[in-house]
């Protein structure tokens, strides 16, 4: 396929490969930040085939992960009322809240679906007038522009029946909150690409400057990644902190000001609680004051919700890289893919669950191999 | 996360399965969930500790795609399938297509030569009979074209709204030619592993027209009987080991089952995989792996490493297997693990999937 196969080339990811280990002199820790991100470093292998001084930790750039238990619970709640279709991205129902998830509600009756664009959930809104339909926006400035645009066109094809829980939040205010944490191990950020697609380049520098550190925008093909590591390498190695766009073929500096229009119409800035980390000022969206009416908070009653987090879960230290998946208690015995107890043993781009895939290969055992058949 | 390599890092413990017995096995679940039918994982616990324990016997619980019966003189082989495919008539096929080709081909993957079917119809009141007609038309052509007779059949009717049109379930007998053992412990290290066609596409095609999904060009679902490809497989090589149809759960899953009941390893070649660019291009899209998407009219075939190409030529000569290709083999490191060397060089696990698939947000 055009514009992948071309970055998957195995003898240019050889030459980028020797290209890092000609640069690297010493210890480096650089964070990816976005889950997709991390979903093609595990697939591919990469993190093996970097020299051993890289460390690459995983970041809170994974919308499943980071997306607040009371927010799940809330959503849990909604779906399981009569009358209401709920609507979600296929990832999210599998999502532990306090003690179920979307699948688990689904089974108990409730109307939940999975849908590939919130336009499809607007469309059963339309074709369903006697049910609320509820779509689940969850996600960080990538999935942010069609759920505004879906509320955008509600508004203006008048559809009252359809509401948007919404829980966004934007990725500039997490690597400051990272880089102000006192245990913070990060040296260089790869930035998510595809935010970048969106937003634009402009928020980055005043972080790189106040935190001296480089910041690369990254995409997410394994010779997009490897440049973003190269190139975040060579800043580090030469002392320098500045951004560099290693993804110019989706990255204009500006974004894309449609989109950023229709953000700034719909949404509006709010601090935004992530899930494992606590709130973080100005992290977030909400719907502005003009759309309000669609905000499923508003039109469901759900502020009494009772919200239990696992007590032994440590998947926020896990998303700020301040511990590896393996460093958390739970990790591998009551945490597993199957049962998780945190988000980050969830979705294959939560680092837990990859980290526990790949820790598998590294020590196996017969025990193991006949709990999964 | 290259440290990531050093072994010497804490270990875990794996899931906990003891205490599981019928009738409370389902820990995590007291209803169905959609997961229960992905062919993963959870469907794996609900046949191992639902319907075997209720069932129980040394003939079901081979759990091979079809079951092995002694009869006097001869071996026969015996499935049975349900489809609750959605939408009925889809690309390439038909729920009557995949209700014969599905049990036709669980017989064949015990190197068995079909010879009855039945046929249960659940219709939903209120379905035309139009439709019923054009299924049961696909049904009989699928069954005249596997060379396999229907030889008892039922239908039931359910009320308006406890069914989706038309459900139907079929089970199917065999005759598994003399010096055939085909069941699914029999894979051995160095076994080679071969595919007999393209993957992903039986999904991808249902994908399309379920969720409406354009992508640029129309994938035919690849549903076919696989007694011919078999037959012409087993004269050249009756030692096959294992044969499977990598349907539900695509290809990763049929290759951890497999590695799991064989105590053996599959080392498995990315590169190799036989991905259509169509297949491809949907599961980037989507965030899907086609690895693990369903596939009809396919094969895998676990064979001695020194018939391997005798194997391959032979698959390679019939229609249904002309893209045949060997895409891994089994070895003895890591028993019941699938691992696929990356196009790049690195390495990853191919894990048995716990559900269904689910698209990824990003």
């Amino acid at each position: 396929m055009k514009y992948l196969d071309e970055f998957n080339d195995p003898v240019l990811a050889r030459r980028l490969f020797d290209d890092i280990r000609a640069l690297t002199t010493r210890p480096w820790s650089m964070m990816e930040v976005c889950g997709g991100q991390t979903h093609s470093i595990i697939r591919h292998g990469i993190d093996q085939l970097l020299p051993d001084e890289i460390e690459l930790i995983h970041g809170p750039g994974c919308p499943v992960c980071v997306t607040p238990l009371e927010t799940i619970d809330k959503a849990l709640e909604i779906a399981s009322r009569p009358k209401v279709i709920f609507c979600s991205f296929g990832d999210m129902l599998r999502v532990p809240g306090s003690g179920r998830d979307l699948f688990k509600v689904k089974s108990q009756g409730g109307d939940v679906r999975v849908v590939y664009s919130p336009l499809d959930a607007l469309r059963l809104a339309q074709d369903n007038p006697d049910r609320q339909v509820v779509f689940f926006g969850i996600g960080f400035e990538t999935t942010a522009p069609p759920n505004a645009m879906t509320v955008y066109q509600a508004k203006k094809l008048g559809i009252t029946n359809f509401s948007l829980l919404v829980s966004h939040v934007r990725v500039p205010p997490a690597i400051d909150a990272i880089m102000n944490s006192p245990d913070c191990r990060v040296q260089a950020f790869l930035a998510a690409g595809h935010v970048c697609t969106v937003m634009g380049t402009a928020e980055y520098p005043v972080l790189a400057e106040r935190h001296k550190v480089p910041i690369v925008v990254t995409g997410f093909e394994p010779l997009d990644i490897l440049e973003g590591i190269r190139r975040a390498v060579r800043q580090l190695e030469t002392g320098r902190h500045v951004v560099e766009n290693a993804y110019p073929r989706a990255v204009q500096p500006e974004g894309s000001p449609a989109a950023r229009a229709m953000l700034a119409d719909v949404f509006e800035v709010t601090d935004r609680p992530w899930r494992g980390i606590g709130v973080i000022p100005q992290s977030g969206w909400r719907l502005s004051s003009r759309y309000r009416d669609y905000d499923a908070e508003h039109r469901f009653s759900v502020a009494d919700i009772d919200t239990r987090e696992s007590t032994v879960c440590r998947s926020g230290e896990v998303l700020q890289g301040l511990i590896k998946p393996h460093e958390c208690a739970a990790f591998g015995k009551q945490c597993t893919p199957r049962n998780p107890l945190g988000a980050t043993m969830v979705s294959s781009e939560g680092a837990c669950a990859a980290y526990y895939l790949y820790r598998r290969l590294q020590l196996p055992t017969t025990e193991e191999a006949s709990s999964v058949g | 996360m290259a440290d990531a390599l050093d072994a010497t890092g804490p270990t875990y413990a794996p899931a906990d399965f003891s205490g599981w017995t019928c009738p409370a096995p389902l820990r995590d679940h007291d209803r169905v969930v959609m997961g229960h039918g992905g062919g993963g994982t959870l469907s794996a616990e609900l046949v191992e500790h639902l319907f075997v324990p209720a069932f129980g016997n040394d003939v079901l619980s081979e759990l091979g795609d079809s079951a092995r019966l002694p009869a006097s003189g001869e071996r026969l082989a015996f499935s049975t399938d349900s489809f609750v495919v959605r939408p009925l008539f889809f690309p390439g096929g038909s729920i009557g297509d995949l209700a014969v080709n599905g049990t036709v081909n669980d017989l064949a993957m015990a190197g068995a030569r079909p010879l009855f079917l039945s046929c249960g119809f659940i219709l939903e009141e209120g379905v035309e009979l139009a439709v019923v007609a054009r299924v049961a038309e696909a049904f009989g052509a699928a069954a005249r074209a596997a060379g396999v007779t229907v030889a008892t059949g039922d239908t039931k009717v359910v009320e308006a709204g406890h069914g989706d049109g038309v459900f139907i379930n079929t089970a199917g007998i065999g005759r598994i030619p003399d010096g055939v053992d085909i069941h699914p412990r029999r894979a051995r290290p160095g076994d080679v592993i071969l595919v007999s066609g393209a993957i992903g596409v039986h999904g991808v095609a249902i994908m399309s027209v379920r969720e409406g999904l354009e992508f640029g060009v129309e994938i035919e679902s690849d549903t076919a009987p696989l007694g011919d490809l078999v037959a012409n497989l087993l004269a050249a090589c009756p030692d096959v080991h294992v044969l499977r149809d990598p349907t539900r759960g695509g290809l990763a899953t049929t290759l951890n089952e497999i590695a799991a009941a064989s105590g053996v390893g599959v080392a498995l070649e990315e590169d190799a995989l036989p991905v259509p660019d169509a297949v491809a291009n949907a599961c980037a899209l989507l965030g899907l792996d086609p690895l693990y998407v369903a596939n009809e009219g396919k094969l895998a075939a676990f064979v001695p490493p020194d018939r391997a190409d005798a194997c391959l030529a032979v698959l390679r000569a019939h229609p249904l297997g002309k893209e045949a290709v060997a895409v891994g083999r089994c070895v003895p490191d890591h028993p019941g693990m699938v691992v696929s060397a990356t196009g790049l060089g690195g390495t990853r696990v191919v894990d048995m999937p716990l559900g269904e698939q689910l698209p990824r947000i990003c």
